[in-house]
């Protein structure tokens, strides 16, 4: 007996053996090439962020030097970085995601054809790059009077003068979040999408029966219960694409620093000692607070839209 | 019966038109009025002659239109005198080569991480759901010191490789095979077949939306970026043409350069488009499996 049981084990834990080597060398093209250009520039980034780096010497071991520098010394970070971030960061990526959802909805209450089109024309612009775009904009907002938006308003006797609209202090900011906002109804919006139209029916009918009496109840205690994973996808989807997309400011006004720092961005503070003043310990420190906020503002995500919270 | 069909008018993803929609595309047509209106404007701009781009006021609408943009656009060579077509050719490739390994990389690694047992297993999957907060944005200098060590500086390579591992994609694969029921695959093993086998012929036949999904993300980040071309290459002639594009119509200035920037950026825009109208239902498909759990 116990001869047979073994003859039956063995090849099974030997194919079992097999099967856990062929799954390594599945994974390994994928983790190989994520350590190399995610993991390893992380962590170089938190390690350099504790130095002194010039790109040319050997770091230099400053401990939280970087930290305090930022917190303490950078007049440009503390008056125009923080606040610029997180004005074009609320509304893009909060503003932008509840649009995302709202535009959705709607869109899930249309007959498929309409539905279609209306899809592909909100999530077109995401397919464009924000830096190509850029110099069309640039047409769009350009500062004499053949700029498009100059042109319209001056006919319409709305202004007197062509408004220099990406060196303005005062619209520059407001500029980059209306494009990014363009061009940010992409893959979490569809996700989104995609979720609500497949809800099941009978939900709604069933909730009706239990006396949801109009659409927001409806949305709010059934649609939104329903798509959570999906919700929550869009949000860090949301989160990322508004950081990532934030170097837009340098492409409009074409130089960086932006003008009088009106559209300074983390992301541009970064690039500006990095690659302008080779502070790289000190570009790195600003990058992993970057990340930081990002993991943050996505754990809330996760507080809000997560399974494993309820 | 009856019932449902009084439901019809107001339910979520109704099959059919009704009157009572219209309050619904009565809202959302300004926003995508906003959304077309730089889209036909593009459009409308790369095909205008040159008296047209002096217009003022300026038209939206062009009147005569004509290829004149397109023709001065490849007429123009960089002022390093490489013609355009050369780098309108190292996008091609790159392009390929990034769609046909991000695509057998993460299928491979989405199959083993979503129904092989191994060691780590879930710790990758954890670590990649933590990935898809990664703002690559942030680490361009330490990524730079990372492929600056590896000897990939001015390597035509390194136009590929940092593209060849998205989190997202991962993730997107692996939630779609995670559908897949796990029977049918204990029942090919029983038949004999092999790992890669049932990766070539079962799972891959089954998962197509999602690959076409990561084949429109893929060509979206490699087709538009310049990133790599701006910060690792030095060497002119292995830049991209996505890299070109930019430098060309940042440095043209006036009207003439606006009528080629605006052709070039039909040109980076319009394949995008066609790629996604051509697979659009697919991508839905997926999408309804993008739910972080």
């Amino acid at each position: 007996m116990t001869s047979l049981a073994a003859v039956i084990k063995k090849p099974k834990s030997k194919a079992v053996k097999e099967r856990q080597k062929i799954a390594y060398l599945f994974v390994t093209p994928y983790v190989l090439m994520f350590t190399i250009f995610i993991v390893i520039p992380v962590i170089a980034a938190i390690l350099l962020s504790f130095t002194y780096f010039d790109a040319v010497r050997f770091p230099e071991w400053v401990g939280f030097e970087n930290y305090i520098n930022i917190l303490t010394n950078d007049d440009v970070f503390m008056q125009y970085v923080i606040p610029n971030t997180m004005k074009y960061a609320i509304i893009v990526g909060p503003g932008g995601y509840i649009l995302s959802f709202l535009l959705a909805w709607m869109l899930a209450q249309m007959a498929p054809k309409i539905r279609t089109i209306l899809a592909l024309i909100i999530y077109s612009p995401s397919l464009t790059s924000g830096i190509t775009m850029a110099v069309l904009w640039r047409v769009i907002f350009a500062g004499d009077n053949t700029g498009y938006l100059n042109s319209v308003l001056l006919t319409l006797g709305v202004i007197v003068e062509p408004i220099i609209w990406l060196q303005s202090q005062d619209f520059l900011l407001t500029i980059m979040i209306v494009v990014t906002l363009w061009s940010s109804m992409g893959v979490g919006f569809l996700a989104i999408l995609a979720g609500i139209l497949n809800v099941n029916q009978e939900l709604y009918e069933a909730g009706y029966l239990d006396g949801i009496r109009n659409k927001f109840q409806e949305m709010l205690y059934i649609t939104i219960p329903s798509i959570k994973p999906q919700m929550l996808f869009g949000a860090v989807v949301a989160i990322v694409g508004t950081f990532s997309a934030s170097g837009i400011g340098v492409a409009l006004s074409g130089s960086n620093p932006t003008p009088q720092y009106a559209g300074q961005l983390i992301v541009n503070h970064i690039e500006y000692y990095g690659f302008y003043k080779y502070e790289m310990g000190y570009a790195a420190a600003l990058s992993v607070i970057l990340l930081i906020v990002v993991y943050l503002f996505s754990r809330l995500a996760f507080r809000l839209f997560g399974s494993k919270d309820e | 019966m009856k019932k449902h069909s009084r439901f019809q008018g107001t339910k979520i993803n109704p099959s059919r038109f009704h009157k009572s929609q219209i309050r619904y595309i009565l809202t959302v047509s300004p926003i995508v009025a906003f959304m077309i209106l730089p889209l036909i404007y593009i459009f409308n701009h790369a095909f205008k002659p040159l008296e047209e781009l002096f217009y003022y006021p300026p038209k939206f609408i062009v009147e005569k239109p004509t290829l004149a943009n397109f023709v001065r656009l490849f007429q123009v060579t960089g002022t390093s005198g490489i013609p355009m077509s050369r780098y309108f050719f190292n996008s091609i490739i790159v392009t390929i080569l990034v769609l046909v390994f991000s695509v057998l990389i993460s299928t491979m690694a989405g199959y083993a991480l979503s129904k092989l047992n191994f060691k780590g297993k879930k710790a990758i999957n954890e670590i990649n759901t933590l990935a898809l907060m990664f703002v690559g944005i942030a680490v361009t200098i330490p990524r730079y010191l990372v492929v600056e060590k590896l000897g990939l500086i001015d390597n035509f390579f390194v136009h590929v490789l940092p593209y060849l591992a998205i989190p997202v994609g991962l993730f997107l694969i692996k939630q779609f095979i995670d559908q897949i029921p796990n029977e049918l695959i204990d029942a090919s093993r029983v038949d004999g077949a092999n790992e890669w086998q049932i990766y070539r012929k079962i799972i891959l036949p089954l998962i197509k939306p999602a690959i076409a999904t990561i084949v429109i993300l893929s060509f979206q980040t490699v087709w538009n970026s310049s990133d790599t071309s701006t910060t690792y290459i030095n060497n002119d002639v292995l830049k991209t043409f996505a890299f070109y594009m930019n430098t060309l119509t940042a440095n043209t200035n006036g009207v003439a350069g606006q009528g080629m920037a605006a052709a070039a950026s039909l040109i980076m825009f319009l394949p995008n488009l066609i790629i996604f109208v051509i697979m659009q239902s697919k991508v839905m498909d997926t999408m309804a499996h993008s739910g972080i759990k």
